[in-house]
């Protein structure tokens, strides 16, 4: 039991990935294989983020008492003379992940305008988007 | 980290991806897309990466979405399965 | 072929599933991801660059290659639309075309062309709020390149597409495109050419005024994202412009 719950999130997106690559192969529609593509996509980029978390009180990913210019050169300051205002990495949640993940992002939706691209030359060419229709027209 | 929110999330995003692929009408596809999108991104936040979440609502739920109504638009509108 | 689809995707499930139960424990602050170089970029990033958002140091100092080849991936991308679809007419051509005739738009409605008319240059000073505050609040160049494309794109879905190409044209945004992976990389040579590594902005405080090698991070990391958000919305615009006209760039949605 404690099997499952402690690990519930990869469940979900164990699920997730299933759908996607359910979509992906089975749809006849070439827009629906494209919506499969993308659902694999955000369920990896969940898997990804979810590994980053961090229980116990961690926080958002950005540096307190770290706003204003004086609290910059302040902390130049400090670099020099090693004084307090530690940061321990126990009280933010993983940042490499995040960036990681902002890639992945961008990728995913340049990957989707060029797919779109291709399918709507493939409309043009022969006059469907129903992948059996396609088939018989290139026999 | 609350976990009854993240598994009320989690539970409309596999709702909002199984819609996805079963309406038939592709506009109808695109717009449940977006949903989903802002689900994903409502699921980072709470998790607490921020920036991902800000992209993900910029990127995924905006701009994506407007390129699959454009494509809907420009082919054909119903699917047949 | 949908039974077969149903059953390979529940045996991989199975197989995830099954190997789901050696990973660490969701949200476990002793899990390997977080353990090796993560604290050292959580720890030293105030001293090093004073950024407090730690997700825009490293994904601009730390980690800038990944970056610059994000942003030469979705130049690519923009690059890619143009070349499939794009048809390049002719001036001297009849610009008589049998389908676009026959597709007449919805009429146009005016509580939406003046809502929209409004909210596109709060939407364009709120892009570059966000340009400028990824410092120290979530943010940064990619999401306020996508803000900034979004703002012309709702333009051109409340009005038409002639509204876009007469406040940016279509070569104009390819041409702001090149310029941010320019810039980017860009900079990068000029750190080279002032004797550090490719990419070390310390060596910057050279040429800026009155920065220290820390400050000079800082100003490197805004050098950059500016690259990125060019890049990103330009891209943004290029690949909308081609996608609701087919190429052809007469009439959107």
């Amino acid at each position: 039991m404690e099997f499952i719950v402690a690990k519930y999130n990869y469940w979900i997106v164990i699920v997730l990935l299933m759908i996607g690559l359910y979509a992906m192969i089975a749809k006849n529609n070439l827009i629906k294989k494209l919506i499969g593509m993308c659902i694999f996509q955000t369920a990896v980029i969940l898997f990804y983020v979810s590994t980053a978390a961090k229980s116990g009180g961690a926080t958002i990913p950005i540096i307190e008492h770290g706003h204003g210019h004086e609290a910059a050169a302040h902390a130049a300051h400090e670099a020099a003379h090693h004084a307090a205002h530690a940061v321990h990495a126990i009280d933010y949640v993983n940042p490499l992940p995040h960036v990681l993940m902002l890639t992945a992002i961008v990728v995913a939706v340049s990957t989707t305008g060029v797919a779109l691209a291709l399918i709507m030359s493939i409309y043009k060419r022969y006059g469907t988007v129903e992948e059996d229709e396609i088939l018989e027209q290139i026999k | 980290m609350i976990w009854q929110f993240d598994l009320l999330l989690l539970t409309f995003v596999v709702i909002c991806a199984i819609a996805a692929i079963t309406v038939k009408d592709l506009l109808s596809a695109a717009m449940i897309m977006g949903a989903y999108s802002f689900f994903m991104c409502l699921l980072w936040a709470e998790m607490g990466s921020v920036d991902v979440a800000f992209t993900e609502a910029t990127v995924g739920a905006g701009v994506s979405t407007i390129f699959f109504v454009a494509a809907a638009y420009r082919t054909s509108r119903r699917s047949k399965d | 072929m949908k039974i077969l689809g149903l059953l390979v995707a529940v045996l991989t499930g199975c197989m995830l599933l099954y190997c789901a139960g050696d990973f660490p424990d969701w949200a476990d602050p002793n899990s390997p991801a977080s353990l090796h170089v993560s604290p050292h970029y959580i720890e030293k990033t105030m001293e090093e660059t004073a950024v407090p958002n730690m997700v825009t140091a490293v994904l601009a100092d730390y980690r800038g290659f990944d970056t610059m080849f994000e942003t030469g991936v979705i130049f690519t991308a923009g690059v890619t639309v143009i070349i499939l679809l794009r048809r390049f007419r002719r001036k001297d051509e009849a610009d008589v075309q049998g389908d676009s005739d026959s597709r007449k738009g919805p009429p146009d409605d005016i509580i939406i062309q003046t809502i929209c008319r409004f909210m596109a240059p709060f939407m364009q000073l709120f892009a570059l709020y966000v340009l400028c505050f990824g410092h120290h609040s979530p943010g940064g160049g990619f999401q306020g390149g996508v803000i900034f494309g979004a703002s012309f794109i709702l333009l051109g879905v409340a009005y038409d597409l002639k509204t876009i190409l007469r406040r940016i044209g279509a070569r104009v945004s390819a041409l702001l495109a090149n310029t941010g992976l320019l810039v980017y990389s860009g900079i990068g040579a000029l750190c080279i050419l002032l004797g550090a590594n490719f990419l070390d902005y310390s060596i910057l405080s050279l040429i800026l005024p009155a920065t220290g090698d820390i400050m000079a991070r800082s100003h490197g990391i805004l050098g950059v994202e500016i690259g990125v958000f060019l890049g990103v919305s330009a891209s943004m615009i290029s690949i909308y412009l081609d996608l609701s006209s087919h190429g052809q760039l007469d009439e959107g949605l």
